[in-house]
């Protein structure tokens, strides 16, 4: 849904690569999980616990909660509050939060 | 357990600019602040920017934040950044989880300068992934720098979406066509306002007329007196269907749909600990009750910027000196700066909110916004729509009680998101006014915690 401006792309060093679902997804220091997401074709970023429909980030500044996602070693957490950081695993949440162990 | 004589949750321009007077003066200050760097929404990532073609296309407004950045970083307070606070008691014992982990600040006083969020206003549709917030798409401008990758619809009543609209296109995006939901203003009244508008700031009245005309002649498309939206598509947006005031009917293809209707301040930290508040009519937004300190029905809890009542960055920037400056006197110090006075602080601020009589009547959202049809979705965690509030509404109960019944505002978003639209689908049912009506009651946590978050208080020795 969106994309870098031009005068962004050629700062390839200032760059580092997460992993969303498994898929590599090219970050840029200093952006956030969400950000990021939204230059992906399937920016969608949890699906419901009452109906399974999808959502995206939608006010990207921690008020919606709708950009929930499973961060490697944070658990489920907002995804527009999240910094990248080089190889940091992220998934989707399906559905409800399964507990288990996340921190 | 940390002490400190004032902490000031957020560090946009009202808690920085209250911070410099307070700890220039010798007090103890701790800030936290969700943002890993300091600015808030308006100035989010302005030390990056600022200087780059970025920051000029953002805008000379946007610029300016850096100076109070700056004198924030050098002031002395205690500044923890990537930090929330998940609850603030009534005798001020507040818990924040951030990079250091689980920490207890016992304050002597609080300043809560935790700003503003868009105002929610439910369509059918508007959870679907490709509906986004204008302010949403702001701060992808801002970092890393992100454009919506077509041009884009816009639909929206606020300074926000025009400024918006204005930076992109400075910034080499595109917006294929603007949906104005603003209702028109009778004529009278706005010739009224914007005589006084002119006199008291027409720098800001041009620059706004500016960012309208513009939009209206760079928009692929201009429409005027949009009165209802729905977002079409199932997995995604694929589309949008529109209705003017006119009766017209008309539908749009397009993958993403930026929506704005103004903005409140945020009430949750202030309800928390009962601060009271009022509906306020003109800008249609519950506000806290304060005196002219900022000081509210909690003896020890001050509230400065926009979580005080809408008025932009700049007033922000005086209400926090002032609520400083009130802070210093209750505590026995001084300003270190020789002009920080309340007199230059006051009509500092009177000048700062010249032009919002102005806006407040010229953007007052349309009334649609708060009686979403039965189909609408009006809390988005717990997925319930008008109709399924339905029966209970009939029954006279009260936020509180729906809540209970229904399950709307129980979900992460804590109400965030339906209070509002709640409050004024019980105000619709009761035949009440909005200011006899409350939102919900808030709950602690202000924002989920884990368990660990919780377990890691052992090492504040308060785990029993």
């Amino acid at each position: 849904m969106f994309r870098l401006l031009e005068d962004d792309r050629g700062r390839m060093e200032s760059t580092v690569t997460i992993e969303i679902d498994g898929y590599p997804v090219i970050a840029r220091i200093g952006e956030t999980v969400a950000s990021a997401l939204l230059r992906e074709g399937a920016s969608w970023s949890r699906t419901t616990p009452v109906s399974g429909a999808r959502r995206a980030p939608y006010c990207m500044m921690g008020v919606c909660f709708d950009c929930l996602m499973l961060v490697e070693g944070e658990g489920l957490v907002r995804a527009c509050q999240t910094l990248v950081r080089a190889g940091l695993k992220v998934q989707r949440q399906t559905g409800p939060r399964k507990v288990g162990p996340s921190c | 357990m940390l002490k400190p004589d004032l902490l000031i949750v957020g560090a946009g321009p009202a808690g920085m600019s209250a911070a410099i007077v307070a700890a220039r003066a010798g007090l103890k200050v701790v800030v936290v602040d969700e943002q890993p760097t300091p600015g808030g929404q308006i100035w989010r990532g302005v030390e990056a920017n600022a200087g780059t073609s970025r920051g000029r296309a953002l805008g000379s407004q946007y610029c300016s934040g850096l100076a109070t950045v700056r004198a924030f970083r050098e002031c002395g307070a205690v500044y923890w950044p990537s930090t929330r606070v998940w609850q603030i008691e009534p005798t001020l014992g507040t818990y924040v989880t951030g990079p250091g982990g689980t920490r207890v600040i016992a304050p002597r006083l609080v300043l809560i300068a935790t700003g503003a969020q868009e105002r929610p206003a439910p369509f059918r549709g508007w959870t679907l992934p490709g509906v986004m917030t204008v302010g949403a798409a702001q701060i992808l401008l801002k970092n890393p720098g992100s454009v919506p990758s077509e041009p884009v619809w816009i639909a929206g009543c606020g300074p926000l979406a025009l400024l918006y609209a204005h930076q992109l296109i400075r910034m080499g995006g595109a917006v294929a066509g603007f949906l104005d939901t603003r209702p028109s203003t009778p004529l009278r009244e706005s010739l009224r306002l914007a005589g006084r508008a002119v006199l008291r700031s027409s720098g800001e009245l041009a620059k706004g007329m500016s960012w309208y005309a513009g939009l209206r002649h760079r928009a692929g498309r201009y429409v005027p007196g949009v009165v209802d939206l729905q977002a079409l598509g199932t997995d995604r947006l694929e589309g949008v269907r529109y209705r003017t005031a006119a009766g017209r009917l008309a539908e749009i293809r397009t993958s993403l749909l930026l929506v704005h209707e103004g903005v409140l301040p945020e009430l949750h930290t202030a309800r928390s600990l009962g601060c009271e508040i009022q509906w306020d009519a003109g800008q249609a937004a519950y506000r806290p009750v304060l005196n002219e300190w900022g000081e509210c029905s909690h003896p020890d809890i001050l509230i400065a910027g926009d979580a005080a009542g809408i008025g932009g960055a700049e007033a922000a920037v005086h209400r926090g000196r002032l609520s400083a400056l009130r802070i210093l006197q209750r505590l026995g110090k001084v300003a270190a700066e020789p002009g920080m006075t309340e007199e230059s602080c006051r009509a500092a601020l009177a000048r700062a909110l010249a032009l919002r009589p102005f806006l407040d009547r010229v953007f007052r959202p349309r009334g649609e916004i708060f009686a979403p049809d039965d189909d609408t979705i009006v809390c988005r965690c717990e997925e319930l729509r008008v109709r399924d509030l339905r029966t209970v509404l009939a029954g006279s109960v009260g936020p509180n009680q729906l809540k209970a019944f229904t399950r709307a505002g129980m979900g992460s978003c804590q109400g965030r998101q339906c209070g509002l639209t709640v409050a004024a689908l019980i105000a619709a049912a009761e035949g009440r006014q909005m200011g006899e009506v409350q939102p919900f009651r808030v709950r602690p946590p202000l924002k989920p915690v884990r368990l660990c978050d919780l377990a890691g208080l052992a090492d504040e020795g308060l785990s029993s």
